[in-house]
């Protein structure tokens, strides 16, 4: 959904995405203790199946990014993880490219990694149906922030593609319903089962 | 044990032979070229070279085609609104509707590069190993924590998914059928929340294992591939054609 292929961009959006994306990586592997490598790369492997389940939306259906999700579970290391899970979709089944990774690491990893970042101490406070809640906000407004930064990188290649924008655009209305929806729920699902997930402390009634 | 990637990785007998970093930096380079190429000629040439090498190591053109047909939703419709926006003298007009030569110029040149450029990935690296690659990356300077996340991952991958297909058994063993409901979404949420809470579990496992067994953040990455003879004629004659390309365009 968010796969820019090779052959699109202009030099200069490629070159900044990939500027920015290796400083987002770099970041993100420094907040990565080398013992946090097995349970990132297992994660990464996660959020990479799962975004292959389709979602049903009316007749058609949809892929999630799972990056707002990404970015409450693993914080920054949120980035390295979509890199890599980029790098082996571009190279393995042909989504995206080489040269336009970079710019599709800023479009993915980037407002997922923000919004879970603000949604923080939120959800540290939330309680009740507002997790949830919370949840979808992070998934809707992360998948805004991709349709935005896709819609930028077109447009700061070649004003011909500005009136395809539009269209482009309402292709993430689906998308970023589905998405707020699924990250509620499981979001809502791993603050009861899971807190440590989230980065809470466990909860110890729960085991009573 | 089944890999996902495995089925991608399809032997190419002839290639399999070079150093994995010669055909990373050749791909690169054939995709470099490809987007500084501006003649629409030398990148339609480009399009027959690239499947007759495509065919020469082995791949079907059922498979070819299927990669090259494989393209993003908005890839469509900017090919299908730039002939429609573009301002510019009429290619051809049906009623109101006008295709703009300089549009539809734009969009060949769009169409060729993404496909030449996905013939490259194709040809040089999608039968590369995940295994092969991430050794090769780590050959090629990539920093050690990203290829050990790298190789991590693409082994823990096919784990995940025998998880998540054992997850979607028990789903359909209790006739369970994706429609667009709450439902649906509350079923799919905690599917996806168990798989995250498995794996979670398993790295749990997983880092007390490698702890006992002395892991300290670091694993070797024993390197079995030397690049020879073969690599350099593969090399100079990637280079050679992507020289050759990039001079005849300038003469156009």
């Amino acid at each position: 959904m968010a796969h820019i292929p090779d052959g699109i961009l202009s030099l200069p959006v490629l070159a900044g995405g990939a500027a920015l994306a290796v400083g987002g990586v770099a970041l993100g592997l420094r907040k990565m203790d080398e013992a946090d490598i097995p349970k990132t790369a297992i994660l990464a492997s996660t959020f990479f199946v799962a975004s292959l389940v389709a979602i049903p939306v009316g007749p058609s259906s949809v892929h999630l990014l799972l990056s707002g999700l990404m970015g409450l579970v693993l914080g920054v290391r949120a980035i390295p993880a979509v890199f890599v899970g980029l790098l082996l979709q571009a190279v393995l089944f042909g989504f995206g490219g080489l040269t336009s990774l970079g710019v599709d690491v800023v479009d993915i990893a980037f407002p997922g990694v923000a919004a879970a970042l603000v949604a923080r101490p939120a959800l540290e406070r939330a309680q009740g149906w507002r997790v949830g809640a919370i949840g979808a906000a992070v998934g809707f407004v992360s998948v805004v922030g991709t349709a935005v930064c896709v819609s930028l990188a077109l447009a700061l290649s070649s004003a011909d593609f500005l009136p395809s924008l539009r269209v482009i655009a309402l292709t993430y209305v689906p998308l970023a319903l589905a998405e707020a929806a699924l990250t509620g729920v499981v979001v809502a699902y791993l603050r009861r089962v899971k807190p440590e997930a989230l980065g809470f402390a466990p909860q110890l009634e729960a085991a009573a | 044990m089944t890999n996902p990637f495995a089925e991608e990785a399809g032997a190419r007998p002839w290639l399999d032979v070079l150093d994995a970093r010669t055909r990373i930096v050749s791909a690169l380079a054939i995709v470099a070229a490809v987007l500084a190429i501006r003649s629409p000629l030398v990148l339609l040439a480009g399009l027959p070279a690239l499947i007759a090498l495509a065919l020469a190591c082995g791949l079907r053109l059922r498979d070819i085609a299927a990669r090259m047909a494989h393209a993003e939703g908005f890839v469509l419709v900017l090919l299908l609104m730039l002939p429609l926006t573009v301002p510019g003298p009429a290619f051809a007009a049906f009623g109101p509707v006008e295709f703009s030569q300089p549009g539809l110029d734009r969009a060949l040149k769009i169409l060729l590069r993404v496909n030449l450029s996905a013939l490259a990935v194709l040809i040089l690296l999608a039968g590369l190993e995940p295994i092969r690659f991430g050794h090769a990356l780590a050959g090629l300077g990539v920093p050690q924590k990203l290829t050990h996340l790298l190789l991590f991952s693409a082994r823990w991958a096919a784990l995940v998914r025998q998880e998540a297909l054992r997850l979607h058994d028990a789903l359909r063993a209790r006739a369970f059928r994706a429609s667009t409901s709450a439902h649906t979404l509350r079923t799919l949420g905690h599917f996806t929340g168990q798989l995250l809470v498995r794996a979670l579990e398993r790295a749990e496992r997983v880092d007390e294992a490698m702890r006992c067994r002395g892991f300290a953040g670091r694993f070797a990455l024993v390197a079995e591939e030397r690049p020879g003879a073969r690599d350099a004629v593969f090399a100079a004659a990637v280079a050679l054609c992507l020289l050759g390309a990039l001079v005849a365009d300038r003469l156009t």
